[in-house]
């Protein structure tokens, strides 16, 4: 059986999903492949656009006054301001209540766990009462058997940082949770289903458990923030019935993987793709690729549990991500895209790949694909390397999305721009 | 006059620390002072070969009966530290039979056990050894860690009532005519243990006698009161596989060579090394072809190396030394005997003696030797007991082994947080509170990690060589923050900010020199965490200008619409 489509998205990240989704409204039929599990598990949930310059400068309050500057090959530069903004308008639409920012072209400032604060543009509504350009004093609370988040530092912190409020931290006994190394996903599954906890009150549910603990830990803080284990499906249910028996607003701080905000958000995509129709599959690696006469793209051969099948599309989508989620990938002496074999610019030496400051101006953190203004990679003489194929998010190189606070809003912007001009292409 | 210590050991190595303990052992009052951690100079910085003396068993017969005698000792004393791996001479088919045979004399004649295996045997042994390998000469090697080891010399000669410290630098020594008395230390945040951002003190620290115990910075030390010590300081890489490729310590049988050595050692592989005489032990080059040759010539006995996934590369400095004269040109022939340098006989100038040369196996041996001549200087007749005596740990191992409990967590986090502390294990680990998982890479629990910051201080780094935290596969990434916060609420918010930064920039150095592949990509996932996730490198905190907070969104607006509209339903 052949499979054909309009376009074919490799990669199911934030940037494939959003270029399946946009080649959708372009009236194309289309499917998304994917090999390894998405890096959204590692993500914070938040969709930021740019929170410094590439010099550094910030954090930024409007990050798209600070676009137009951007330097010649970064991916926003290629995209252009009016991309970015359709990008963001396009994600609001498919994200609807389950994110906030999008009423003002500002950054919100957000806590991390470590207590710093982050700008971002757009953030999960988990978060919203949680910000730290927000001046209500708050209440952090960490769980003793979650050493991730410490919170009385975490407030602390926050104060040194200059949050304009006050900022208190207390540790607690999570109710219901037994293992000392419980996973994440165990917490938010008691308060999702509010299972039935052993206290020493005697039998309760979990959120009332929880809620009881925090109560009397309260003190005149009208929010209280938890790190981000409130719940997954049913995470609104659960921060409303918190926020409701303690009489303040309810909120989460951003966590490392996994994330829950992160793989709120892949659940929240998929959901959009299934009903935009996308056929996805995943855990399948494209093996190679075949050209017709004209040096087009015919097919791409994928692995399906050691079957190989040819999947044909008018065109294509390069979204694999970056070092970390393996679209581009090195060896001692060269850095490459494991694909197509597309051109990643980088210096020969590898010892001249990083720099000695672990923060500072990271090369290997801007290797990538370069690309034209239509998003396809080029070669070394600046050519397209295949006309029907175009690549988003992190696989693109020319900038430091850490350093930057800006790789969600490269994925967004790349993944529509690039979805949608193949959805059109597809179509003529 | 009186002074502060009659004993005053300058480097907390190996060395200084077997000094330490074994002059408080013998009743005498001791203080050492040390520039940075424990280990920071040469001991923290080795393969982690416990030798058989297999290695020094045609060369050098004296050093190698010295090394099997002391890896005997060290089985019994430091048996938390060590792990019987044992270890093959691996014959390529290129590698002279003459030298092999040499070699196996060699080891009998010095009592070394050692037994041929055919190639095929060896590689029934290590299954991952080349093809040609012709056979091997099978000898007790062993692994052991340096870090362990000297910080458990340390702490027993703090229980025999020594006063260490760490983070303590010589600016000055001491000297009165032809006598030197004492040193001058920096304390970076004064006496004690180490906190962060506390500003530091000088102290000036008399004794009655001085053991200059730096190694390879011997002659820095030295040149402070006009003394010239010669060292000849020698770097050598090392680089650190993700996985353990061996369980068998591997190394060439020839004479001599670069990158000739494979140590198992915990969860990794250590790739061994160079050696490269160097002009100043703190500052030299360290260069990629070191790291790309160990790999390269390695694969050459077990060739699965060039595919594998290196977590980092170190250096570090011997501390080479030969009389006055000597002359030898290549650093690869100059002895690895010590030497005490007894500046009265020498220098004409009295109080202190330094030691110089030596190798980290035989370091107890030493120790006992410079105490033997130090309790002649001072006229105290004490014999050592340092050879009997287990380290703390190391108290009836052999029963510990046996019938531990798990103390609540996963059996391989138990089994190696027992294996780590020995029979301090139950005294550590048997907690009340909650004991989540610090480091996954490593399986070190919150009771570990809060063990060694009482020992310690705000210094993650003691912290890390003590239990191992963030020394695993992600380097740190993902492990040294929650390791920070345990230092809170002890310590205060930027306290903690600095160990962290402090930290993370160590694991970074190392790191450096395996980037690419998987640890890139671990890399890149590390940078992300720590500066996306959560912001550490733009941190306002750590920054001098301040951030207008009311310019940004509030979120408020979006609130109110939303109250707006539920309101209106």
């Amino acid at each position: 059986m052949a499979i054909e489509d309009d376009v074919l998205v490799i990669g199911g990240g934030l940037a494939g999903a959003t270029a399946a989704l946009a080649a959708v409204d372009e009236g194309a039929q289309v499917r998304l492949v994917s090999h390894k599990q998405s890096t959204l598990r590692n993500a914070s949930g938040l969709i930021d656009v740019l929170g410094y310059t590439p010099a550094g400068n910030g954090p930024l309050v409007d990050p798209f006054e600070a676009l137009a500057d951007l330097p010649e090959g970064h991916p926003y530069e290629r995209v252009g301001l009016e991309g970015v903004r359709e990008a963001l308008a396009f994600f609001d639409e498919i994200a609807g209540d389950a994110y906030d920012g999008g009423h003002t072209d500002a950054n919100a400032l957000v806590p991390t766990h470590g207590g710093t604060v982050k700008p971002t543009a757009r953030y999960p509504v988990s978060t919203a009462a949680g910000l730290a350009s927000d001046d209500r004093d708050t209440l952090l609370v960490g769980f003793e058997t979650l050493p991730d988040f410490e919170a009385p530092l975490a407030a602390a912190h926050l104060e040194a940082a200059g949050a304009p409020f006050a900022a208190r931290g207390v540790t607690v006994r999570f109710p219901g949770v037994v293992r000392d190394d419980a996973k994440v996903t165990r917490y938010a599954h008691l308060l999702d289903h509010d299972e039935t906890v052993e206290t020493a009150a005697g039998e309760t549910t979990a959120r009332d458990a929880l809620a009881d603990i925090v109560r009397s830990q309260l003190e005149d803080e009208s929010r209280v923030g938890f790190p981000a284990i409130l719940g997954d499906d049913h995470a609104d249910a659960v921060r409303a019935d918190l926020a409701e028996r303690l009489g303040v607003d309810v909120f989460e701080v951003p966590m490392g993987p996994p994330s829950l905000p992160g793989l709120r958000l892949e659940d929240l995509l998929y959901d959009a793709l299934e009903d935009a129709g996308v056929r996805v599959t995943t855990g399948v690696p494209v093996i190679e690729y075949k050209t017709d006469t004209s040096g087009r793209i015919d097919h791409v051969v994928v692995d399906r549990n050691g079957t190989e099948i040819p999947h044909h599309a008018d065109q294509y989508v390069l979204a694999t991500g970056g070092l970390v989620g393996k679209g581009v990938r090195s060896e001692r002496k060269r850095v490459f895209e494991p694909i197509f074999d597309c051109h990643v610019p980088h210096p020969a030496d590898r010892y001249d790949w990083f720099v000695d400051d672990v923060f500072g101006d990271q090369p290997y953190a801007r290797f990538g694909l370069p690309v034209d203004r239509d998003l396809r990679p080029l070669d070394p003489g600046d050519e397209p390397e295949l006309s029907n194929l175009r690549a988003a998010g992190a696989v693109l190189g020319g900038y430091d999305f850490a350093a930057e606070k800006s790789g969600s809003g490269v994925s967004l912007a790349t993944g529509y721009v690039a979805g949608q001009r193949a959805g059109t292409e597809a179509g003529q | 006059m009186a002074r502060d210590t009659e004993v005053l050991v300058l480097g907390g190595g190996s060395t200084g620390c077997g000094i330490a303990r074994d002059l408080a052992m013998r009743g005498l009052e001791v203080t050492l002072v040390e520039r940075g951690n424990l280990t920071d100079g040469t001991t923290g910085r080795m393969h982690g070969l416990l030798h058989s003396g297999g290695r020094y068993a045609v060369s050098d017969q004296a050093s190698a009966t010295e090394c099997i005698e002391e890896n005997e000792v060290l089985r019994e004393i430091a048996g938390h530290c060590v792990e019987e791996t044992g270890g093959l001479f691996v014959q390529r088919p290129e590698d002279s039979d003459d030298y092999f045979q040499e070699k196996l004399e060699g080891c009998r004649e010095c009592g070394i056990p050692a037994r041929v295996l055919s190639g095929s045997e060896a590689r029934e042994v290590e299954p991952y050894l080349a093809d040609d390998i012709k056979r091997a000469i099978e000898v007790p090697d062993g692994a052991v860690d340096p870090f362990r080891l000297c910080v458990a010399n340390a702490i027993d000669a703090q229980n025999h009532g020594a006063r260490i410290e760490t983070h303590a630098e010589v600016i000055d020594l001491l000297r009165d005519g032809d006598d030197i008395y004492g040193v001058e230390v920096r304390h970076d945040s004064g006496p004690g243990k180490r906190t962060h951002a506390t500003s530091g003190t000088t102290e000036e620290i008399t004794a009655e006698y001085v053991v200059n115990a730096t190694g390879a910075w011997a002659g820095q030390i030295g040149a402070m009161a006009d003394l010239e010590i010669a060292v000849r300081p020698s770097k050598g890489v090392m680089t650190i596989m993700n996985v353990r490729q061996v369980d068998t310590v591997i190394n060439r049988c020839h004479p001599k060579g670069d990158a000739d050595i494979v140590v198992p050692h915990e969860t990794t592989a250590i790739l061994g090394t160079t050696d490269e005489e160097v002009a100043d032990p703190d500052d030299y080059p360290e260069e990629q072809w070191e790291v790309d040759q160990m790999i390269d010539t390695l694969s050459e006995l077990v060739p699965i190396l060039e595919e594998a996934r290196t977590i980092r590369s170190f250096w570090g400095v011997r501390p080479l030394y030969e009389p006055p004269g000597t002359g030898t040109q290549d650093p690869t022939d100059i002895t690895r005997d010590f030497f005490l340098l007894d500046h009265a006989d020498r220098d004409g100038v009295a109080g202190m003696s330094s030691i110089v040369g030596g190798k980290f196996t035989t370091y107890r041996m030493m120790a006992e030797q410079i105490s033997d001549h130090v309790c002649e200087k001072l006229g105290v007749n004490a014999a050592c007991t340092t050879a009997d005596e287990p380290l703390p740990g190391s108290e009836n191992i052999a029963t510990l082994e046996a019938g531990m409990d798990d103390f609540g967590l996963r059996s391989p986090v138990a089994r190696r947080s027992r294996q780590r502390l020995g029979s301090r294990a139950c005294e550590v680990l048997e907690t009340d509170e909650p004991n989540p998982v610090i480091c996954q890479c490593e399986g070190v629990t919150r009771a570990e990690i809060k063990d060694a910051i009482a020992q310690s201080g705000t210094d993650l780094n003691a912290v890390r060589i003590r239990t191992r935290a963030s020394m695993g596969n992600c380097q740190g990434g993902f492990c040294c923050q929650p390791m920070a916060n345990e230092l809170h609420p002890e310590y205060d918010e930027e306290m903690v900010r600095e160990a962290l930064d402090e930290l993370f920039q160590e694991r970074w150095k190392g790191e450096r020199h395996a980037l690419w592949g998987e640890q890139l990509s671990q890399a890149m996932l590390n940078y992300a965490l720590h500066a996306t996730t959560m912001n550490r490198d733009r941190d306002p905190a750590s920054e001098t200008s301040t951030v207008d907070f009311a310019a940004f969104d509030d979120g408020r607006a979006e609130r109110d619409r939303i109250d707006g509209i539920r309101g209106g339903r």
